[in-house]
């Protein structure tokens, strides 16, 4: 289906990218935010605060981020599209509602504008070590799906990317923004409503006798219903069968958990976005995301003009990780770098990826600031002149 | 043979009238003999017939712990969330659908200790929801432990040698964060019990009860308070009604009087009613309410 005009500020804009991923909500059908306070995201839901009210929705500040992190998916369950947004220590307190999106199959996006950490760390100045929080920081095992944006541009289209990947897996969205792409403003086009696609609910049409909560249809995903619509459900986040009833032995936490694991990955080809340039012929390839690849532009632009064959590979879709993309390079080229405003993350996935074929090289750095691009250059020389694994 | 004047057709027997309220297929429940959470259900169940509420707009919600498992008893749209998160899951439900009637069920560990901050700000915002706290006293699911609201002196099984720190008084706490209706009971009042929460349903606004509950187990046993009978006769002896008493007044103790009652019953405007008159005051006609949820009919 198409967006809901109301919602669609359609027109050229010059704001950041924490502005830019609220009209990416607002068009994308989010009615619903529950937030608390926090650098350097908040200016997502300052702006939700005062645009939602005149579109028909509600933004919601709770008392702390575990209570915003659950509240978002009460509203999902009355029938609203809903997100939150934090950054670093806000996220960390909302990983256990993370794994209870994820149990519960709660379609829902939660916003992180990455800072530097850990703990307190750099509250206004950017990271992107959260990357494997995302992925892996709640209990147990579960898959959701991360995006990383690059610019405002991005964080309007791709959160509308994270919303309907959301509801047509019904999982959770990690939208890893950073300080540096949430506090840059650059030229923002948001389109005509109906020139975007947004996926609806997907709500059973079943009858209430023949409705299962928890029972799938073929493509893992089950049917949802709502609050108050007459099928008596139950949600848990206990091991459930697909009554939703709880049920906790063997045989149904594996065919639970692999169900929940296997429908993001199985559809991983699907899901997997990434930016290429040049990657024929390469003898190295930059994999990079989020702020890091503007700034990796450049080195592999001065990389080009030395007469090295440089490619560029950026991570749109962050997890599932596009493994299938680097197996796929690392048959070919001598070597991948990896820079990242962190200690090396995604770098441990390029080289779990590339399975000795290729050889990695992280370009880490603490936060705080970027990279500078000669020192991603450094070691694009370094990995150009490397024997082939 | 059978004289009995009674004739008892154990295979068409009559259905139990809360039968309807349950999920039957669930049965037998998981609690203890002797625990008094199954009694409260049926309290809660009674209210539903008595008030008339309407069920399909009538969703439960419950945290973890052994009050938390009642979401996965009752027929009703019932969402068992995660441990002290009963209420922001609420709220965002409610919020998000004005026209339910949001009831959260849960322990007095769950809402009052991990859940204890949300607590105070639901009953600060006023919120629309009604809060039932069964309060065993203790930590049961897991075995035992002290609870915030374990009376002084008690036996737990992380205050072996007997707990020293201060209670918390529930009704004193959240008539001061703000809450429109306090009531406690025991389960020895399933009577009052019931006409409280049927009271809380025609309450508009953050509505709080709480009902005394034996926990034989562990909290009983621990104590050597007997089992779920001398609970009863416990409650029966040493509970008193005083309507409107001070909250402050209002506290428990191991073996002590027990102060049951309504003791707050006043009105303020619920959150969506001040949200509401808020956007319209400020931007008039630029204040779109959210869309009312339609509710598409089952077959």
């Amino acid at each position: 289906m198409k967006a809901d005009p109301r919602g669609v500020l359609t027109g050229i804009h010059f704001i950041d990218g924490d502005h830019a991923c609220c009209e990416g909500a607002l068009a994308a059908g989010a009615r619903f935010a529950a937030g608390y306070p926090i650098t350097p995201s908040t200016e997502v839901v300052e702006r939700f605060a005062s645009r939602v009210p005149k579109v028909g929705g509600t933004f919601i500040q709770m008392e702390d981020e575990l209570a915003a992190s659950i509240t978002l998916q009460g509203a999902v369950w009355g029938g609203a599209k809903a997100f939150t947004v934090t950054s670093g220590p806000g996220f960390s307190l909302m990983m256990e509602h993370i794994g209870y999106a994820a149990m519960t199959e709660t379609p829902c996006v939660f916003v992180d504008v990455q800072r530097g950490g850990p703990s307190t760390g750099l509250p206004t100045l950017p990271a992107q070590a959260d990357m494997m929080q995302a992925r892996w920081g709640s209990h147990g095992d579960y898959e959701i799906i991360a995006l990383c944006p690059n610019s405002p541009q991005e964080c309007f289209d791709l959160t509308i990317k994270a919303f309907n990947f959301a509801e047509e897996f019904r999982v959770p969205v990690m939208f890893m923004m950073d300080e540096v792409v949430g506090h840059m403003t650059e030229k923002v086009v948001i389109p005509q409503a109906h020139e975007i696609d947004v996926v609806p609910r997907k709500h059973t049409h079943k009858s209430v006798e023949d409705y299962l909560p928890y029972g799938t249809n073929g493509d893992q995903v089950p049917e949802m219903a709502h609050a108050g619509e007459g099928y008596n459900f139950h949600v848990t986040g206990l091991t459930h069968d697909e009554h939703g009833y709880p049920n906790m032995t063997p045989p149904v936490q594996d065919k639970l958990v692999r169900r929940l694991q296997s429908k993001i990955r199985d559809a991983a080809d699907r899901i997997a976005m990434f930016e290429e340039e040049e990657l024929d012929g390469a003898d190295v390839v930059v994999v990079s995301y989020g702020i890091t690849s503007r700034v990796a532009q450049r080195a592999i632009e001065v990389a080009r003009e030395q007469g090295l064959r440089v490619g560029k590979l950026r991570l749109i879709t962050a997890w599932p990780f596009p493994e299938k993309k680097i197996r796929e390079l690392a048959a070919k080229v001598k070597a991948f770098v990896v820079p990242e405003l962190n200690l090396g993350q995604m770098v441990r996935e390029v080289e779990r990826a590339a399975a000795g074929h290729a050889k990695t090289y992280a370009v880490s750095h603490a936060g705080g600031g970027v990279h500078r691009p000669e020192d991603i250059l450094k070691v694009i020389v370094e990995a150009s002149r490397c024997q082939t694994a | 043979m059978s004289d009995s004047l009674i004739d008892i057709d154990t295979n068409n027997s009559a259905v139990n009238p809360v039968e309807p309220f349950l999920r039957t297929d669930r049965m037998p429940h998981i609690w203890c003999p002797g625990c008094g959470i199954g009694t409260t259900v049926n309290s809660f169940a009674r209210a539903l017939i008595d008030s008339k509420i309407d069920l399909g707009s009538l969703a439960l919600v419950s945290g973890i712990g052994c009050t938390g498992r009642v979401a996965g008893y009752v027929k009703l749209d019932s969402f068992h969330t995660t441990h002290g998160r009963a209420i922001p899951f609420a709220t965002g439900l409610k919020l998000a659908n004005p026209k339910l009637n949001v009831v959260v069920y849960s322990g007095d560990g769950d809402l009052s200790a991990i859940g204890g901050n949300h607590l105070i700000h639901a009953a600060r915002r006023n919120i629309d929801l009604k809060v039932i706290c069964v309060n065993n006293l203790i930590y049961a699911m897991t075995g035992g432990q002290t609870a915030p609201t374990t009376p002084d002196h008690s036996t737990t099984s992380t205050n072996p040698y007997g707990t020293f720190e201060p209670s918390f008084n529930l009704p004193h706490l959240v008539e001061a964060a703000g809450a429109v209706y306090v009531a406690r009971w025991t389960t020895f009042h399933v009577r009052q019990l019931s006409r409280s929460i049927s009271e809380a349903f025609k309450k508009k606004g953050f509505s709080f009860i709480e009902v005394i509950s034996p926990c034989p187990t562990l909290y009983q046993r621990r104590n050597k308070l007997g089992d779920g009978l001398d609970t009863m006769k416990y409650y029966k002896e040493k509970s008193k009604v005083r309507n409107g008493a001070p909250t402050s007044e209002v506290g428990l103790s191991m073996t002590g009087e027990i102060v049951v009652g309504k003791f707050v019953d006043r009105d303020r405007p619920d959150y969506g009613s001040m949200m509401r008159a808020q956007f319209t005051e400020s931007l008039g006609d630029k204040y779109v309410e959210q869309d009312e949820k339609e509710v598409p009919v089952c077959s």
